[in-house]
């Protein structure tokens, strides 16, 4: 494996290791540093650990076979994850520059990558604050009991409840008409909700003061954002475990089913989960491991980092799933009560003729009997399996069931602030991370003028995200939101982290990385790393970036809209995407991932075009020194 | 059953003024599921029945007496046919969502000015030092070269103790 790219003027771009050492003891440079190792890592910590971990994961777990899922994705965390995050420590704590710097040190055609990388970060942040936004609204709604979600409004008239909330649910209801207002389809835009906006304002507004300086700021943010979501997971996991049927979650969850394991779309959804859990690939770990100093142990770091993420992911799927057990059998208990009320009430038997216990039974003995009027009662089977298997991810779990499963506890204003503030903390975290990652380059790239504090510089990428997060305060937001989370943030990522690795591996020299590595921490990184970086993990990723992409290509394009008038409604309806829409998704996607080729050949043209005028001065100059030599003395 | 039809004399009586007694109260067609069909008789004349409507609306007015008499609730003590009447609730004065809203905001806006005040404080700060540190600079690197012109001992005694001459 001694492949390796011609590199030449690489040791002109990076700092040698005795000037590295040398900064060290003077503590010299205007690169800004940690007040401590606990902030970095709690930072780390912040930006891999977020709203996936709470409501990607269980969903991924529960519908790919439960325990058996856990053999995939820890597999592929130690063959894919660590390596990779190990390897983004170490190229920003040895180059020292951010997630853009870094890329055009190990060589100026490599920028693309930083582009493309910081083109990702930007389409993330406009959107993810968007959900920031949505889940301090329903924090404010928190405060009053009974929570406003718990039941259905009456219409104007006051003669009943609204028809929209009678025919789906309360929590439904109080989702998509009295937060998002959603237009029933992505063309109607239906305006901009100034509520979802006052609530958009604020969550910009605190993450700018929490980012207003940059690590100086956010590495005290941290303290809080990063440890608040772990306490309120224990609370809820405690409190979960006290309640009735939370237990039958917890089996549902873990219950292995071992085929599933022959499926490739298991594996396949595992990689993902591993590569965007980590928030690779944005240009944000690099940039926080550049403020550390040379010596810090990044291998070490890497490792605890990630097992703190699988740790993560796993304790936040039981606590989820304590509660989901907990709703799924109380919608069992209310449906099998709503079948035996109705049953003694056509029978006239008297109460406590059929319970829970000899139900079937008594039903089975009915139907023989008269069977026309069991028929007649159309009574909906109860089955506790499908109502523990309504799996649901993403916004759904946390707005529409775990709202629901919240209403039904005991102190439900209690638990919902708590657990609105939890889920804050994990998206606030996050963006520090996404933040970082759009404004380091867009220093880089000197696009701000020199003079300019680092206050003005976040104040106006804040001011311009929060400008044009504007599209998903309108009625269609929901459904830019869905489009942008699907193909801004998917595919772009999985090329940067093959490019990434390649260019580390090949361009930059694997036995130079090596040398750094052990220069930083003492020893040479172990066979395991060798083989990992060099073949196993640029394999996998290549893997998942094929597939992925196959499935996204081949699929229908299709969104799932609520629309009142539709015939299968509370159902969500699929609806085709407009024409125009498939343009928006190339940008999307397309020139992210294209800023890779694009930018190097255009560096590549460049240079060429430099290096011949420089040729033709030199020609010059030689052809002018000739002619004076030659006059004679 | 007693209790019942008393309840229900009382609540006809309250509805038409009339003095309807238990007696006027029948039942029929009872069944384990303790459910069963009445009807009331006007007192004036036993065979004449009382309409269902006015019955109904005796009902409806009295509702929550007859439930309390026997400490039923309108989900286990229902009246075929006469749905309850659903209590509306009454809407906030002002959305409680705004207030909180409007502390978290103020106290973000707060802290936002408090930041960028104490930097704009700092940099003033530093600029200044940074024009004095400059006078005092250039002042100092005076003093020595005048002091490194002379290579004798500096006597003390006669030396004040600013090192610049005075004009």
């Amino acid at each position: 494996m001694k492949f390796k790219l011609p590199n030449p003027g690489l040791e002109d771009r990076i700092l040698s290791y005795e000037q590295l050492d040398s900064l060290e003891e003077k503590e010299a440079g205007d690169r800004p540093k940690w007040d401590n190792k606990t902030q970095y890592m709690l930072t780390c910590v912040g930006f891999c650990v977020g709203l996936g971990n709470v409501w990607r994961f269980p969903y991924l777990c529960q519908s790919h076979g439960g325990g058996a899922f856990m053999i995939p994705f820890l597999i592929l965390l130690v063959l894919e994850g660590i390596p990779l995050l190990h390897l983004e420590f170490a190229i920003g704590q040895r180059i020292r520059r951010g997630g853009l710097g870094v890329w055009s040190a190990i060589h100026p055609y490599l920028t693309g990558i930083g582009i493309a990388s910081m083109c990702v970060s930007l389409t993330i942040s406009l959107y993810y604050n968007t959900i920031i936004a949505w889940i301090l609204w329903y924090f404010f709604n928190s405060f009053q009991d009974p929570l406003p979600w718990s039941q259905c409004p009456m219409n104007a008239n006051s003669t009943g409840i609204v028809s929209e909330c009678e025919r789906s649910s309360p929590v439904d209801y109080f989702w998509y008409r009295e937060t998002l207002n959603i237009t029933p389809n992505i063309e109607d835009d239906g305006g901009l909700q100034w509520w979802i906006l006052l609530c958009h304002i604020c969550a910009w507004s605190v993450l700018y003061i929490c980012i207003i300086r940059g690590i100086e700021t956010t590495g005290k943010a941290v303290y809080v954002t990063s440890t608040l979501p772990y306490v309120v997971l224990t609370i809820f996991l405690i409190r979960g475990l006290t309640l009735k049927g939370s237990l039958n979650g917890v089996k549902f969850l873990f219950t292995p089913d071992v085929t599933e394991l022959a499926k490739p779309s298991t594996w396949l959804d595992a990689g993902a989960q591993v590569f965007y859990s980590f928030s690779l690939a944005f240009g944000g770990l690099i940039s926080f491991s550049s403020y550390n100093s040379v010596h810090n142990n990044c291998e070490q770091d890497a490792v605890i980092i990630s097992i703190i993420n699988g740790f993560t992911s796993v304790y936040a799927a039981t606590v989820i799933y304590t509660i989901i057990g907990f709703r799924a059998t109380e919608r069992f208990d209310n449906c099998l009560s709503g079948n035996i009320l109705a049953l003694l009430n056509m029978f006239e038997l008297p109460e406590g003729y059929i319970t829970d216990s000899n139900y079937d039974q008594v039903v089975q003995r009915l139907n023989e009997t008269s069977p026309e009027i069991i028929q007649q009662l159309d009574l909906p089977t109860c089955n506790l399996r499908t109502f523990l298997s309504e799996g649901v991810e993403g916004t759904g779990l946390a707005f529409i069931v775990f709202t629901e499963a919240i209403t039904k506890m005991p102190l439900s204003p209690l638990w919902s602030v708590l657990f609105f503030i939890m889920l804050f903390c994990l998206g606030l975290s996050s963006m520090f991370g996404n933040i970082e990652g759009v404004v380091v380059p867009l220093q880089d790239l000197k696009v701000f003028p020199k003079s300019w504090p680092k206050e003005a510089i976040t104040g106006v990428t804040c001011m311009f995200c929060c400008l044009v997060g504007l599209i998903f305060l309108q009625g269609s937001g929901n459904y830019w939101l869905s489009l942008f989370d699907t193909y801004g943030g998917s595919i772009p990522l999985l090329v940067v982290a093959f490019c990434e690795m390649f260019s580390v591996v090949y361009i930059y020299g694997i036995d130079r990385f090596n040398d750094d590595i052990e220069f930083m921490i003492g020893y040479k990184p172990n066979f395991f790393w060798q083989a990992s970086w060099r073949v196993i993990s640029p394999l996998i990723m290549l893997v998942i970036l094929v597939f992925y992409f196959i499935t996204k290509v081949s699929e229908n394009i299709l969104y799932k809209a609520w629309d009142p008038e539709s015939d299968n409604f509370p159902t969500l309806e699929e609806k085709l995407y407009p024409s125009w829409i498939y343009v928006i998704i190339f940008i999307l996607a397309g020139i992210s991932a294209l800023a890779v080729p694009l930018v190097a050949v255009w560096k590549c043209v460049m240079t060429k075009k430099r290096d011949k005028l420089h040729i033709n001065n030199i020609a010059d100059q030689i052809q002018i020194n000739d002619e004076i030599k030659k006059i004679p003395a | 059953m007693f209790l019942f039809r008393a309840t229900l004399a009382f609540a006809m009586r309250t509805a038409d003024g009339q003095n309807y007694n238990v007696s006027n109260v029948l039942v029929c067609d009872e069944t384990p599921r303790v459910s069963f069909w009445f009807v009331v008789t006007s007192p004036l004349n036993s065979t004449l029945l009382v309409e269902r409507r006015q019955v109904e609306e005796a009902v409806r007015k009295s509702r929550n007496r007859i439930n309390s008499a026997f400490l039923l609730t309108d989900n286990t003590l229902e009246f075929l046919g006469i749905p309850p009447t659903l209590a509306a609730p009454a809407p906030p004065s002002s959305p409680p969502w705004l207030i909180v809203f409007g502390v978290v905001m103020g106290a973000v806006g707060a802290g936002i000015v408090l930041v960028l005040g104490t930097s704009v404080m700092q940099r003033r700060r530093q600029k200044k030092k940074e024009q004095t540190g400059f006078e005092e600079g250039e002042e100092e690197s005076r003093a020595e070269r005048n002091g490194a012109a002379s290579d004798s001992v500096y006597n003390l005694s006669f030396s004040d103790n600013d090192r610049l001459t005075q004009m």
